[in-house]
C-alpha cells in the first residue's frame, strides 16, 4: 500500500507527535508514505474568510504537486481541517467547471495544474477502511487490556461530507480500539465540536465546549483524537478548566496512531508520548501493566 | 424572484444583482425557519442572535443588524447545521460568505477575529506554511493591546518547553513564497 502524505502545518509544530507517530505506525504496518515535496498550507479556516478562490487554490496546489509526480495513489491527511479543505476543492470543482478553470489559472503561476486525479483521504478513513481492524489486530504484540478509551472524532473529519463513517454517530474508531485489546468508553460526545479556532478568537465559548467534553470523558483512561486542533484544545486547556471548576478533569489526550503504536509494541519514544502535555500516571501504570508481551 | 426589499433606505437591500448580500440571500432564501440549525449549534448560547434568527435577518435584508451581530464570528465550522438542515442549505458555507463580506466591507464589530485571519493568511503568503510563533507575534502586534498576549502566555510557555514552537527568525523583507498565486487570485476575483 502506498499513499501520498500531506502532514500540514500543525504537524510540523504543535502536533509533531501526531506526525511522528503516524509515520511510525504506517511503517510498522508496511504502508509506504510519499511526503509531498514543497507542500504548502491548505489555508486552514482563515483562507475562506479572506477569499473563496484562495481557499480553493491553496489546497489544490498540494493535490497538483501529487499529480505532477505521476504516481497513482490516494493522499492521506492526518489533520481534519486540512482534510476538509482538500476534500472541499474536490467536491466544489466537481460541480463547477468555471471554478476549476480559475483554480488552474492561479496554479499556472506556479507551473502547476489540478486535474482532480488524486483523492484526499483522512488518516482515520485509511486506518479503518483500507488497513482495517483485523490487520491491525493481527500485529498487536502488547494488547491494551484493561484500558478504557473514549473515541473522539470531532467535526471536520466527518462533516459535512462523511462517506467512510456516519457523520452524526461515528463508530469507525471502535473496532480499531477493540482490536488493540482496549474497551470503548460509551459516550455521546465523540462527534461534538471542541470549539476549534474559537479558542484563539472567542475563548470563553471554546472553553465551555472543552469543559463539556472533559466531563463526559470521566471514567475513561484516555481520549483518542484524529485532529491536531481537537488535541490542542482538550490537552492544552484542561488544567485551566479544572482550576476554574475546582475539580480535576485531567485526562490524557492521545492521537489514535499513538494508541495503535503502543499496542504494536513501539516504544513510547517512537510515539513521542512525552510531547503530549498531560500523561496521567494512572494511564502510565496501566500501560506498563500491559507491557508484557502477549502470551500466545 | 426578487429579494424582499425593506422599506426605508437605511439598511434595506439595494437593487437586486448589485448587492453582494444578494448571493448570500440566494443561498438561504428557501429557509423555512424550523430552527434545526439553532438546535444543532454548539455555540448558539454565546450568540447574540441565534442562527435561525440570522437567516431571517438575511431574508429580510437587515444589513446593519447582520453586521453588528457577533453570531457568524462565533461559528466554529462544525457543520452540524449544514448536515441537518432539512432544506439542504449550505449554511456553514454561507457563514463563510458573511465573514468574507464583513472583512471586505470593513464591517468588523469584533476585529480580533478578522485580524487573526488576516495575519494567518499573510503568514501563509510569506512562508508557504504557517510559522506559529511568527504568526501569533504578528497577530498580537496587530491588536495593539498588551493584555491579550498574556492570556496565551501559559500555552506558549508549555509549547516552548515541549520544543513545539520553532524560534526561527522571520524573514521581514524579500519576496513571499506564494506572492504570485496570491496576486493572480486577486486579479481573477477582481474580474469576477
Amino acid at each position: 500500500m502506498k499513499y501520498f502524505y500531506y502532514p500540514g502545518c500543525s504537524l510540523e509544530g504543535t502536533a509533531r507527535e501526531y506526525d511522528i507517530s503516524t509515520q511510525a505506525v504506517m511503517r510498522a504496518l508496511g504502508v509506504e508514505l510519499v511526503e509531498l515535496e514543497d507542500w504548502t498550507c491548505c489555508g486552514a479556516s482563515a483562507g475562506d474568510v479572506i477569499s473563496h478562490l484562495l481557499s480553493m487554490v491553496l489546497p489544490a496546489r498540494n493535490l497538483a504537486i501529487a499529480e505532477r509526480t505521476g504516481i497513482e495513489a490516494d493522499m492521506v491527511i492526518p489533520c481534519s481541517a486540512c482534510y476538509l479543505n482538500l476534500r472541499r476543492v474536490e467536491e466544489q470543482t466537481r460541480r463547477d467547471e468555471q471554478l476549476l478553470q480559475k483554480v488552474n489559472l492561479a496554479l499556472a503561476e506556479d507551473g502547476l495544474s489540478y486535474g482532480r486525479n488524486v483523492t484526499p483521504r483522512h488518516l482515520l478513513d485509511v486506518l479503518a477502511t483500507d488497513i482495517g481492524a483485523e490487520t491491525i489486530g493481527r500485529r498487536v504484540t502488547r494488547p491494551l487490556t484493561g484500558l478504557r478509551v473514549a473515541p473522539y472524532y470531532g467535526c471536520q473529519c466527518l462533516r459535512p461530507y462523511g462517506g467512510y463513517d456516519d457523520p452524526e454517530q461515528p463508530t469507525s474508531m471502535e473496532p480499531l480500539i477493540e482490536a488493540l485489546g482496549a474497551r470503548v468508553h460509551a459516550w455521546s460526545m465523540g462527534a461534538r465540536c471542541c470549539g476549534a479556532g474559537l479558542m484563539t478568537t472567542k475563548k470563553a465559548a471554546a472553553l465551555t465546549r472543552v469543559q463539556e467534553i472533559l466531563h463526559a470523558a470521566q471514567g475513561a483512561d484516555c481520549v483518542v483524537t484524529v485532529c491536531p486542533m481537537c488535541q490542542m484544545n482538550l490537552d492544552g486547556y484542561q488544567r485551566k478548566i479544572s482550576r476554574m471548576e475546582g475539580k480535576d478533569l485531567g485526562i490524557s489526550i492521545l492521537y489514535l496512531p499513538q494508541l495503535i503504536g503502543l499496542a504494536l509494541g513501539l516504544a513510547e519514544g517512537e510515539l513521542k508520548l512525552d510531547l503530549n502535555f498531560v500523561y496521567k500516571p494512572e494511564l502510565k501504570s496501566k500501560l506498563q501493566g500491559s507491557s508484557a508481551p502477549a502470551s500466545l | 424572484m426578487n429579494p424582499p426589499v425593506k422599506e426605508g433606505a437605511n439598511h434595506g437591500l439595494h437593487a437586486p444583482g448589485s448587492d453582494p448580500l444578494r448571493n448570500i440571500w440566494e443561498n438561504i432564501r428557501a429557509c423555512m425557519q424550523c430552527g434545526t440549525c439553532t438546535g444543532s449549534c454548539p455555540n448558539a448560547a454565546a450568540m447574540d442572535y441565534k442562527p435561525r434568527q440570522l437567516w431571517r435577518m438575511v431574508q429580510m435584508g437587515l444589513r446593519d443588524e447582520i453586521f453588528a451581530s457577533k453570531t457568524f464570528w462565533l461559528c466554529s465550522s462544525c457543520y452540524y447545521c449544514t448536515l441537518r438542515c432539512p432544506r439542504g442549505l449550505p449554511l456553514t458555507e454561507t457563514i463563510g460568505a458573511l465573514k468574507r463580506l464583513a472583512v471586505a466591507e470593513g464591517r468588523l464589530p469584533d476585529n480580533k477575529s478578522a485580524k487573526f485571519y488576516l495575519t494567518f493568511m499573510d503568514n501563509v503568503r510569506r512562508y508557504g506554511r504557517v510559522r506559529e510563533m511568527d504568526m501569533m507575534t504578528r497577530y498580537f502586534l496587530s491588536l495593539k493591546n498588551p493584555i491579550t498576549p498574556i492570556g496565551f502566555a501559559p500555552l506558549g510557555v508549555k509549547l516552548m518547553v515541549k520544543g513545539k514552537l520553532s524560534l526561527q527568525m522571520p524573514r521581514l523583507f524579500g519576496a513571499g513564497k506564494l506572492d504570485a498565486i496570491y496576486r493572480k487570485v486577486k486579479e481573477l476575483e477582481g474580474n469576477a
